[in-house]
């Protein structure tokens, strides 16, 4: 009994490591939270590409139109598409933890439902920026 | 020897360890300012995306506009320095790698800021020559 009680037991573990996260059931929240990781890390490079724009710009025109048929062409445009998705995401997600911090929010149902209301902000958002994009002949 | 350690003394250097408040702050003091000006920025872009660099460079003359650009790119790098952070001490369990991590995301994000911010500011400042 004395050597049991004197044995160091395992600690205790985060349940997203027990079984390799498999106890965890799917659920938008975690959807939810790993989005907001994933467009912030796709903003990481958004913002060096915002950095680029800005250099391009301070070094002349011929700078600043090498930069703009690289981000205007087809696989450059995809890169912006995903980076507006990225940023209406990441900042009406962004929102919703600032509620949070605000302690508001927390209910499950509430925070399920302002899941979905963000990823469909997002869309949205998304695509009402392009459509502005594609009317302006900026496309 | 590290059952003698206290728990504080265990935790020290492994994370935030009481200095975790600035950090929560800065993030959501910056978050707050990212809000109003990546929508301003959103906007802007919507009314650049088909101009030229004659346009781009008169649009960034203006001292809103430069002001604005400037803040928007030191609370961006800022703020990513930080979220980045988290990420990498979340994922990063490896002291080494961790630290090279670290460092490497701290030089990137003050180079960014900085090679941003004095574009921004040349293009401000010398612009009037453009535009005339």
């Amino acid at each position: 009994m004395a050597d049991a009680s004197r044995a160091i037991r395992p600690r205790p573990k985060s349940p997203s490591v027990q079984l390799g996260g498999a106890i965890w059931r799917w659920h938008v929240t975690m959807a939810a939270s790993i989005l907001h990781r994933l467009a912030g890390m796709g903003l990481y490079v958004g913002a060096l590409i915002f950095m680029l724009w800005a250099l391009s710009l301070a070094s002349g025109a011929g700078a600043y139109g090498r930069f703009t048929q690289i981000i205007g062409s087809p696989p450059g445009k995809v890169v912006l598409f995903a980076l507006t998705l990225g940023v209406f995401y990441h900042v009406s997600n962004g929102v919703r933890h600032l509620f949070w911090d605000a302690g508001v929010g927390f209910q499950p149902k509430t925070a399920s439902t302002t899941a979905w209301l963000v990823i469909a902000i997002a869309i949205v958002a998304t695509l009402a920026f392009w459509s502005v994009l594609f009317m302006e002949g900026a496309l | 020897m590290a059952l003698i350690r206290t728990p504080l003394g265990r935790a020290r250097g492994m994370g935030a360890s009481k200095h975790g408040v600035g950090h929560f702050v800065a993030q959501r003091v910056t978050a707050i300012a990212l809000v109003l000006l990546v929508v301003w920025a959103l906007a802007a872009s919507l009314q650049m995306a088909h101009g030229d660099f004659d346009s781009a460079a008169r649009w960034l003359a203006s001292p809103v506009n430069a002001a604005l650009a400037a803040l928007l790119a030191f609370a961006a790098f800022w703020h990513m320095q930080l979220g980045m952070r988290t990420i990498i001490e979340d994922y990063i369990a490896r002291t080494a790698t961790k630290t090279v991590l670290l460092v490497g995301n701290v030089f990137i994000c003050w180079l960014g800021g900085a090679l941003t911010i004095l574009a921004i500011l040349k293009v401000a400042l010398t612009s009037v020559a453009i535009s005339t």
